[in-house]
């Protein structure tokens, strides 16, 4: 019997022994945004957010063709909505403040939910894992695919609202929040730098939601708990009492992209928000990592 | 090499013991030993601890107590070196529904980091063209059949050459033509070399195409070795045909032949002891008038090994 797979074996082993030395090819991460972004319903999500800025954009523009063209807004309406009449390129702060807390988190919280609990759920797991994947290598992967939706998710919404602001107001130099003109090409500099921002405010909420999909076998019951603990948190930010604890909620310095729209730029609260987002990923990476490492994968 | 390493077992449980977090006790000090080359059935009704030994041996799930080894490493410490080696289907299939049967063999071979990105396409299309897939490979997985999305998950275990395939039950829930071509692609396998490890609750799936068998109830292994063996553990049944039932039991029964059972056509009991020549049993039937028709001892089957280690049918549930 032995001497019958003796050449099999070696044959085998000289062929795909040398398990190669690089571990952390990019093959699986390609893989990854393929199958993420091949979804119906990542496209639906993306589809949802490029809706805001067109909505925000037609509703200006209706409400502003009429008669009263210095309205000023019912007071309550979302930040640099008043500007977007004279300049096109308002609309992508406008529509980049009214998403942030809710849809892009949202839609984060949905697709970190899902990334393992929902490969758990199909039972595709357990073949990633006997490929094999590795887990720190699959949970390193998943949160960079993450953090790349995060990313595309806030360029759409920025891109759809440049187009959007082009087409249906004029463009031209920006007056900033301090008073200050600056050029429409140091303004479309200063969009880019916001979105980037923006997407790097939902790390924090990503890294939670991969923590939360490692606790539990159902995809459903992750993103629930993810998107759930989103609105608890906007809550808790809204009640006076708490403010002690107010700083530590991952939301809590979200808006601080509108200071750099100063001149100079105020750079206190923006970097005292990525440090908080750093934390939390640094946190709840760690916690998925020290729960997906130890799990017992029975889907 | 790990070749060398792994000696004559592929595969080597010792006290191997798993308690679920409910406490559910489901294997029980398992001692498996699976030889290299063989096609080893890992036998035992629903329920008696099949699939956890198999994902154990997979590094899916940490044992309570107890070591396995596969392919001469330490199971689950080694998963990134011996998995790439491995092969496996395990409780039935597990296809993205929105992505092609290719599309998920390339989902797959991309999380092997040993795999060749090269090299990906042709090993996709020849998996593919070994399990018969190839004029579906571009349809949505959703959209297979039951059977055709078991030959994919076999199409992803094949995706490479392989030292070992653990299959887990391949061919639950096809109809009989679908185990037909499971099971002489399974021997096909074996015919190259493959030692394939197979688990089944069906004991003529493990007669049919295994070489080795091992036989679980409960969470414990209650024999293990070549089949034939197994099987000749069991005594078998002296069967005598004849027109003439009666009295062929009377002398049988004479001649010191236990358990006798008198059917129309015939009679049976248990086969005389090794002292007694059966040709002598034989003559003294027809010196006594008795007309036979057929006379023998049936060897016993897997069943009967079975049944006698546990001293039930194999129907019972865990
Ligand atoms: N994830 C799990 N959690 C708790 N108990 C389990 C789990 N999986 C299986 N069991 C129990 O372990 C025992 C063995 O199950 P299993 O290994 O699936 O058997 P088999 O594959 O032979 O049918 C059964 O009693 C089953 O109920
Ligand atoms: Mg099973």
């Amino acid at each position: 019997m032995s001497q019958a797979e003796a050449a099999p074996v070696g044959a085998v082993t000289v062929d795909s022994v040398p398990v190669r030395k690089r571990i952390w090819t990019l093959g699986l991460f390609r893989s990854e945004l393929v199958t993420t972004f091949r979804r119906w319903r990542t496209l639906a999500l993306l589809a949802v957010l490029a809706g805001v800025p067109i909505l925000v954009g037609i509703a200006v523009k209706i409400e502003t063709s009429g008669d009263s063209p210095a309205a000023g807004g019912g007071g309550g309406g979302p930040a640099f909505i008043a500007q977007i009449t004279n300049n096109g390129l308002f609309l992508v702060f406008t529509a980049l403040a009214a998403t942030l807390p809710f849809f892009l988190p949202m839609a984060v919280g949905v697709v970190a939910g899902d990334a393992i609990a929902g490969e758990a759920s199909a039972g595709t797991l357990r073949y990633l894992l006997v490929a094999p994947a590795g887990r720190t290598r699959l949970l390193l992967t998943k949160y960079a695919a993450t953090m790349t939706f995060c990313l595309v998710a806030t360029l759409v919404v920025a891109a759809t609202a440049l187009a959007t602001g082009a087409l249906l107001f004029p463009l031209g130099d920006v007056v900033t929040i301090s008073g200050t003109r600056i050029g429409f090409g140091e303004g479309l500099v200063r969009a880019l730098l916001i979105a980037l921002v923006v997407a790097a405010s939902l790390v924090g909420i990503a890294a939670l939601g991969l923590f939360v999909s490692t606790l539990t076998n159902s995809g459903i019951a992750a993103m629930a708990t993810t998107v759930g603990l989103l609105i608890t948190v906007q809550i808790l930010d809204q009640i006076p009492q708490l403010h002690a604890i107010q700083p530590y909620l991952f939301s809590h310095r979200w808006l601080s992209f509108a200071d750099l729209m100063r001149e100079p730029v105020y750079w206190d609260d923006l970097v005292k928000n990525l440090g908080l987002q750093g934390l939390y990923a640094a946190v709840f990476g760690s916690a998925a990592w020290a729960r997906f490492t130890a799990k017992d994968i029975t889907a | 090499m790990a070749a060398s390493t792994a000696g004559e077992s592929v595969i080597e449980t010792r006290a191997l013991t798993k308690r679920y977090g409910g406490g559910q006790l489901a294997v029980d000090g398992l001692d498996l030993t699976v030889p290299a080359g063989s096609v080893f059935g890992f036998l035992g009704p629903n329920g008696s601890g099949k699939t956890t030994t198999i994902r154990m041996l997979m590094g899916l799930i940490a044992p309570t107590s107890g070591a396995a080894r596969v392919l001469g490493e330490p199971m689950p410490r080694a998963t990134r070196t011996v998995l790439p080696h491995v092969g496996a289907l395990i409780e039935g299939p597990a296809l993205y529904g929105y992505l092609s049967g290719r599309d998920n063999l390339i989902r797959y071979d991309s999380a092997d980091p040993a795999a060749d990105p090269r090299t990906r396409r042709a090993r996709v299309a020849t998996a593919l063209d070994r399990v018969g897939l190839t004029a579906a490979a571009g349809k949505k997985a959703k959209a297979y059949s039951l059977g055709m999305k078991q030959r994919l998950g076999l199409a992803a275990a094949l995706l490479q050459p392989r030292r070992l395939l653990v299959l887990d039950e391949p061919t639950n829930g096809l109809d009989p033509q679908g185990m037909r071509e499971i099971r002489s692609l399974v021997r096909e396998l074996a015919s190259d070399g493959t030692t394939v490890f197979l688990s089944s609750h069906l004991l003529d799936e493990i007669e049919q195409v295994c070489t080795h068998a091992a036989v679980m109830a409960r969470g414990r292994l209650l024999t293990q070795g070549p089949v034939a063996e197994l099987a000749a553990g069991a005594r078998g049944r002296l069967v005598v045909t004849t027109p003439d039932p009666g009295d062929a039991a009377r002398v049988l029964k004479e001649r010191g032949v236990a358990d006798l059972t008198v059917t129309d056509d015939g009679v049976t009991g248990e086969p005389p002891a090794p002292g007694t020549d059966l040709a002598d049993l034989n003559a003294a039937l027809v010196a006594a008038g008795v007309r036979v028709r057929g006379f023998g001892v049936e060897r016993a089957s897997l069943e009967d090994a079975f049944v006698a280690l546990t001293g039930e049918g194999f129907d019972v549930a865990g």
